[in-house]
């Protein structure tokens, strides 16, 4: 499995992180525009799924595929918004996003006095224990 | 297992065609009595919840019946003001009957378009060339499949998330 990128969104919509893996194509602008436009499409996107959902939607948007990639959305009650793209084959993102919830941003930015809310995530610890799960992650579902 | 609804929209965003096939009856039927624990609004022209969410009430269901009469709009089907009804406390207890709301003609319009720029967005924002829009879309109750033609047209299928083989039957048999 490939994990392309990352990026964590606050409720409010600030990029707390982003960071590429095995990106191929650059979007051809600089990271704080194309994280605008990648909040925007998913603010879309959210509201699109809770209006044409036939049924009540409880967790709502999950993912998307397109012919190369695939975006997993998790967002947590607190609204902090977890994006992963990965090839199309990898499946139970979902499982693995909220593992690092759990043990990388709750662990290492939340229980972190150095890391404000709201504002992006400077610690190294976080950056090098998130690279490390991620590796771990992409070798063992190989 | 099921299939919910086809949409087929125009290249330019436009919606040519919708049918739905199975839209799933969601009301629930209770007696209130005075005051209401629930925060009604009014939104394009309709009662909406927006505060209170409690049981199978939702926040977003509309008010479909005061004591089994229907409402429409803001008012009941015998002329009377349901906002003025549920205010005063001699009416109660009530029977009221909210729902989700069934989308208007005008709303699938709109979704319909606003898929558009989604779609763009996604193949723009891939992390690697030469990527397609969006194909699926997943969310916890039901799954959305786009098949785009060579000409533009995109024909999409919103069906239940354990629905299999939605490609097939886009590609094949439309």
């Amino acid at each position: 499995m490939t994990i392309y990128n990352i990026y964590i969104f606050d409720r409010m919509g600030t990029l707390l992180y982003h960071t590429n893996w095995n990106r191929l194509k650059q979007s051809g602008m600089s990271s704080e525009e194309e994280a605008k436009l990648m909040y925007g499409m998913l603010f879309s996107i959210k509201s699109f799924v809770s209006k044409i959902s036939p049924l009540d939607p409880k967790r709502g948007f999950l993912c998307y595929k397109t012919s190369k990639y695939a975006l997993h959305y998790y967002e947590s009650l607190t609204g902090v918004k977890f994006i992963l793209n990965t090839d199309v084959t990898v499946k139970n993102v979902r499982d693995l996003l909220h593992q690092l919830y759990k043990e990388i941003y709750v662990e290492y930015v939340v229980k972190n006095t150095e890391c404000e809310m709201g504002q992006p995530i400077e610690s190294e610890l976080f950056k090098f224990k998130l690279d490390q799960f991620i590796k771990q992650h992409m070798k063992s579902l190989q | 297992m099921g299939i919910y609804g086809v949409y087929i929209v125009s290249k330019s965003g436009g919606l040519i065609f919708n049918y739905d096939y199975t839209v799933p009856k969601i009301e629930t039927e209770q007696t209130f009595g005075y005051p209401l624990d629930l925060k009604l609004s009014c939104e394009n022209n309709r009662l909406l919840v927006s505060f209170g969410q409690r049981d199978n009430i939702k926040v977003g269901h509309v008010l479909l019946a005061i004591n089994g009469v229907p409402v429409s709009g803001r008012k009941l089907e015998d002329g009377k003001d349901a906002i003025d009804m549920l205010n005063d406390a001699t009416n109660y207890p009530l029977n009221l009957k909210f729902g989700r709301p069934k989308m208007t003609i005008n709303e699938k319009i709109f979704l319909a378009s606003m898929f558009y720029p989604l779609f763009a967005i996604a193949s723009q924002l891939s992390p690697e060339p030469r990527s397609s829009g969006i194909e699926t879309l997943e969310a916890d109750t039901f799954k959305l499949q786009c098949f785009q033609t060579l000409t533009g047209v995109k024909f999409m299928v919103i069906a239940d998330p354990t629905h299999v083989g939605l490609e097939q039957l886009l590609k094949e048999n439309l």
